[in-house]
């Protein structure tokens, strides 16, 4: 067994606006950035023990369709490295 | 006899006591419940109240909605029982799946305490048996209500009629200017297929007596004791 640290990025899907992302892009502007546009999301780290890298990430992903991300709203993505 | 409606209760809730009374006011008997253990089997109706549970972390709703209480909720929807939720209430119905959609941060990013006006668009649910058309005058109090669903699922749910509440002028006219939090459509309150489970962002429980500054919230919670649904629940577990 390895210890494992799984990344877990969740954002708003392309189609959901986000209104954080943009408040963000008129804050940017406002210090004279020219932004196109800006997106938010919120990244969740979390350690665990898995047998290997391919469990590990089956583990991580279920986190995320269960509960770290809403798919009404949300889409994520997952990185996973051994410690 | 009277109706007996379970009100749940998780970590963070707060509107839990003001609709018992409201239940009250209407001649309902009304129980709060622990979520960890709650069983609403002897219950004719339950109600999700507002509050912020597990203070909105990762998403308004998704710890409660991994509750014991999701599991007896979904058993009880499943009976056909009215279950009404408000504000972080109707957040934890859509994060279970009982509900369409999602609420997620109001457009203009402000925590937005006001009343509204809504025009009942449904009378297919026990909460608004009779008042389809009618005008009403709630409050709400919430930073993330503003309801959103891919244009699939809206055009469904507006074909099917559950759409409930939406949100309008004091006249009914459903203006860009009388939604308070950029919710699609205006959509303030919406329900399942099968209209037993209705969620909304306002708080019937804080408008059910003239002391309070309105009653129209007491006219939803008349509709679900008046309603055919009386001891629905009860009769469907055999």
């Amino acid at each position: 067994m390895t210890d494992f640290i799984a990344t877990i990025r969740v954002r708003p899907k392309a189609e959901v606006r986000d209104p954080q992302g943009e408040a963000i892009s008129g804050a940017l502007r406002s210090l004279g950035m020219d932004v196109a546009d800006v997106r938010t999301g919120k990244e969740i780290v979390v350690r665990f023990v898995a047998p290997d890298e391919p469990a590990a990430r089956v583990v991580a992903t279920k986190m995320g369709d269960e509960l770290l991300a809403n798919p009404v709203i949300e889409e994520f993505a997952v990185e996973v490295a051994a410690e | 006899m009277s109706m007996r409606v379970a009100v749940l209760r998780f970590p963070g809730t707060w509107s839990e006591n003001d609709f018992a009374h409201a239940l009250e006011i209407v001649g309902a008997e009304a129980d709060i419940l622990w979520h960890a253990d709650a069983d609403l089997r002897p219950y004719d109706a339950a109600i999700v109240p507002g509050g912020f549970t597990y203070g909105d972390y990762l998403r308004a709703g998704a710890i409660a909605a991994l509750s014991p209480a999701a599991a007896e909720l979904r058993r009880a929807d499943k009976d056909g029982m009215p279950i009404l939720g408000s504000c972080n209430g109707f957040q934890i119905l859509c994060e279970i799946g009982l509900l369409p959609g999602a609420l997620v941060r109001n457009r203009h990013l402000e925590f937005r305490c006001d009343w509204v006006h809504m025009r009942i668009e449904s009378d297919r649910t026990p909460f608004t048996a009779g008042l389809r058309g009618d005008v009403v005058r709630m409050p709400i109090a919430h930073g993330e209500g503003c309801w959103v669903a891919d244009e699939l699922t809206l055009a469904r749910i507006e074909a099917n009629g559950q759409v409930v509440f939406r949100y309008t002028d004091a006249r009914g006219g459903a203006t860009p200017e009388a939604n308070p939090n950029g919710s699609t459509a205006n959509i303030a309150g919406v329900a399942n297929a099968a209209g037993n489970v209705v969620g909304l962002m306002p708080h019937p429980e804080r408008c059910s007596e003239e002391l309070l500054g309105g009653t129209d919230g007491r006219r939803v919670l008349e509709a679900l004791t008046a309603s055919r649904y009386i001891g629905m629940a009860p009769a469907s577990v055999q």
